[in-house]
């Protein structure tokens, strides 16, 4: 046994040595809160690791844990990628908060880099991304196509990311259509493909005609095209799953920043920053618009091009909260805080937001 | 033409019964060496890096203890349960029970500091999952009711509470209105084992504690007589003049506690704060811990040092080999396949009946 033990030990050194020997390469690691196979939020950030590694070739070796959960796990997980080596870790998932936090204090020569939270370091930043402005784009798209005028929205929780997505769906539909309606559903759940299509179905059943989800998987864009309605994808570009249902889908696109990050890892760069990334720098991409007529289509872009340039932002006032007092006044905007900790609804939404 | 059945067996043999784990290790090995080959990795290393791999570091020992801990604690407390036949599924729900509870203090009064902040929080984790495991106890001796049913379906009222108080009452009004609580001042924190050198904290001395505390009550006390009775017959139990409603209580009490317990332990210990999930499953998982481990607290704690090593195995072949954490959970049940099926075989043989001794049996 205790020779068995010494050759394996002398094997997977010389196997880590020869790994070292080749080149000095950054280790990227990631961790995610799904399977890079739910087609939706982890399989995006999968995808903006292979374009890293596609990037920077030889430069980067990448690494990935699969359906870590938050909390205690969540951790360890990132500890044992720290001590693997790796210089620069992505915790893609909200919850990783503050595990990455304890961690970075650990290892304070690693960079750390969460997504969607707030807390930084002097090692840990965070990069957030505006998916509201494609969210608004959506709005537009609903108001024009539909016509019982209800769209059906599928919510994950009610965290400010979520409840940003629905009131700028609202304003844009609103642009369009004042009198536009959304219902909405909670699964209680980022990943759970049956809960999904249990909401789109219950959603179709009262009435509405269009749906758009803030969950993962792609059940819902299946169950519209089962039901012959039209939705929008979310994450990731479903038309595979809906060819002639889906609008349009906000792509997270979070390669380029991958690459940017790790380039400047490797070149010394680093700092630690909180960004709030959206369409102007890439990161909020739109779908192909399809299954919609040329007006709409024209009318998308116009509203995309609007707002990639800053000439329009979806939280412009005049807006009314949804019990009637003012939020906005004409022509003020939302700042960052108030959009990042965003916990109420825009007037017209016809829901209770679960306190 | 023939039939497989199985058969008690009439005497089952001691030195089998202590190899057991041993051959099913064995065939595990053998199994996970295959499934490996498959996957075009090499065997070798992949089992080293499950097996061997997560004991090798300081660190990844304390994550083991800190993985385990709540594991034993909770699988403690069903052996009594279900010794008993009372069949408690809802540990995780009680756990639930016993983090909220035992989070009232540090939430609610966040300025409270001082050495009593800590016990008082561990007693009333404590009462809050004896509190809830009181309810399918109470239904089954009042109404005759399924324990199994109740206890699991209270497993899903619990998390909903749980998510509704951390989503609302119970918020940190300073965290972007995400389902978060405050994080625990220092004196709300259950300490590390050895400080500095990992994470381990104190919830593993109390699951060794409990452990060796319901052995004790198991093997050597009237009371422990009194389960194992009215576990094997509530006639000859009631004969004797044990209470089988009685015991019900007692044996629900005892787990509840024990799966607070583990459930404050967690949230004080290994998390910080409460959030809208605080178990990755353990009260499930330890029902699997507790006939692992045979139902005997002292072999509770191997089989959930050996669950936990499977945990940090299976993610440390996804790093080190790129297996992926589906494969690393097929493996996991391999293992437990094994265990159970060499443990099944001592006590139960295999008989291939055929059609034509059927018949002969038949016409005799």
């Amino acid at each position: 046994m205790k020779k068995l033990m010494m050759a394996l030990t002398i094997a997977t050194s010389f196997a880590v040595a020869g790994a070292a020997n080749a080149q000095e390469k950054l280790k990227v690691g990631f961790i995610y809160i799904g399977p890079p196979g739910d087609f939706g939020w982890t399989y995006q950030h999968d995808q903006g690791r292979k374009e890293l590694e596609k990037a920077l070739g030889d430069k980067v070796e990448t690494t990935f844990l699969e359906n870590v959960p938050e909390g205690a796990d969540a951790e360890r997980s990132i500890e044992r990628l720290a001590r693997a080596g790796n210089k620069l870790i992505f915790t893609t998932s909200f919850g990783y908060m503050d595990a990455t936090i304890k961690v970075a204090q650990k290892f304070p020569d690693v960079k750390f880099e969460h997504a969607t939270g707030y807390k930084t370091a002097e090692n840990v930043a965070v990069y957030n991304s505006r998916f509201y402005e494609g969210r608004y784009v959506q709005g537009v798209i609903a108001a024009k196509m539909s016509t019982t005028g209800v769209a059906g929205y599928i919510g994950s929780f009610p965290i400010p990311e979520v409840v940003q997505g629905i009131n700028s769906f609202m304003l844009g539909a609103q642009s369009v259509n004042p009198n536009f309606k959304i219902k909405i559903i909670w699964a209680n759940s980022w990943f759970d493909p049956a809960k999904e299509a249990d909401a789109a179905k219950a959603l179709v059943d009262q009435g509405v005609d269009i749906i758009t989800q803030h969950t993962d998987s792609t059940a819902p864009m299946q169950v519209a095209a089962e039901r012959k309605i039209k939705a929008f994808g979310q994450a990731s570009d479903m038309i595979k799953f809906g060819p002639e249902t889906q609008l349009t889908s906000i792509v997270d696109n979070w390669g380029p920043y991958y690459i940017e990050r790790a380039k400047a890892v490797l070149d010394g760069t680093w700092k630690t920053h909180n960004v709030f990334h959206g369409m102007h720098e890439g990161l909020v991409v739109m779908a192909p618009y399809t299954n919609m007529p040329d007006d709409v289509k024209k009318l998308a872009e116009e509203t995309q091009a609007k707002i990639t340039s800053g000439e329009l932002k979806p939280f412009t006032g005049p807006i009314k909260k949804q019990d009637g007092s003012e939020w906005l006044k004409a022509g003020e905007t939302a700042d960052d805080k108030t959009i990042l900790g965003m916990n109420f609804y825009v007037a017209g939404v016809d829901d209770k937001l679960p306190q | 033409m023939m039939r497989i059945e199985i058969v008690k067996r009439p005497q089952h043999s001691a030195l089998f019964s202590a190899l057991s784990p041993f051959i099913a290790l064995f065939l595990t090995l053998i199994a996970g060496a295959i499934l490996f080959s498959i996957l075009g990795k090499n065997p070798i290393s992949a089992l080293y890096s499950y097996f061997v791999e997560p004991l090798t570091e300081v660190w990844s020992i304390h994550e083991l203890l800190v993985k385990a801990a709540p594991l034993i604690l909770i699988a403690v407390g069903l052996s009594v349960c279900f010794l008993s036949n009372n069949w408690n599924i809802g540990a995780e729900g009680q756990l639930i029970a016993g983090g909220i509870a035992g989070s009232i203090l540090p939430v609610m009064f966040p300025d409270l500091q001082g050495w009593y902040v800590l016990p008082i929080m561990l007693l009333l984790g404590m009462a809050g999952g004896m509190a809830y495991a009181t309810i399918p106890a109470f239904l089954k001796v009042r109404f005759n009711t399924n324990e199994i049913l109740t206890s699991l379906m209270l497993v899903y009222v619990a998390q909903l509470f749980l998510d509704w108080l951390v989503r609302g009452h119970w918020r940190n009004p300073q965290g972007y209105n995400f389902p978060e609580t405050v994080q625990f001042n220092p004196s709300a924190i259950l300490p590390e084992i050895w400080m500095a050198s990992g994470r381990a904290h104190w919830g593993f001395i109390l699951a060794l504690v409990a452990a060796v505390l319901v052995w004790f009550m198991l093997s050597r006390t009237l009371n422990g007589y009194e389960i194992k009775v009215l576990g094997r017959s509530s006639r000859a139990g009631r004969f004797a003049g044990f209470s089988a409603g009685r015991l019900t209580f007692f044996a629900f009490l005892i787990s509840g506690a024990l799966a607070g317990l583990a459930g404050i332990a967690e949230v004080s210990g290994a998390v910080g704060q409460l959030r809208t999930s605080i178990s990755p499953g353990y009260g499930f998982t330890a029902i699997i811990v507790a006939f692992l481990g045979r139902l005997n607290p002292l072999g509770i704690i191997a089989a959930g040092l050996v669950l936990a090593l499977s945990y940090l195995g299976g993610e440390a072949a996804q790093i080190s080999l790129g297996i992926s954490e589906k494969s690393a959970r097929i493996f996991q049940g391999i293992i437990l396949f094994f265990v159970l099926a060499s443990d099944t075989l001592i006590y139960y043989r295999i008989r291939i009946v055929s059609r034509a001794g059927d018949a002969v049996a038949k016409g005799a």
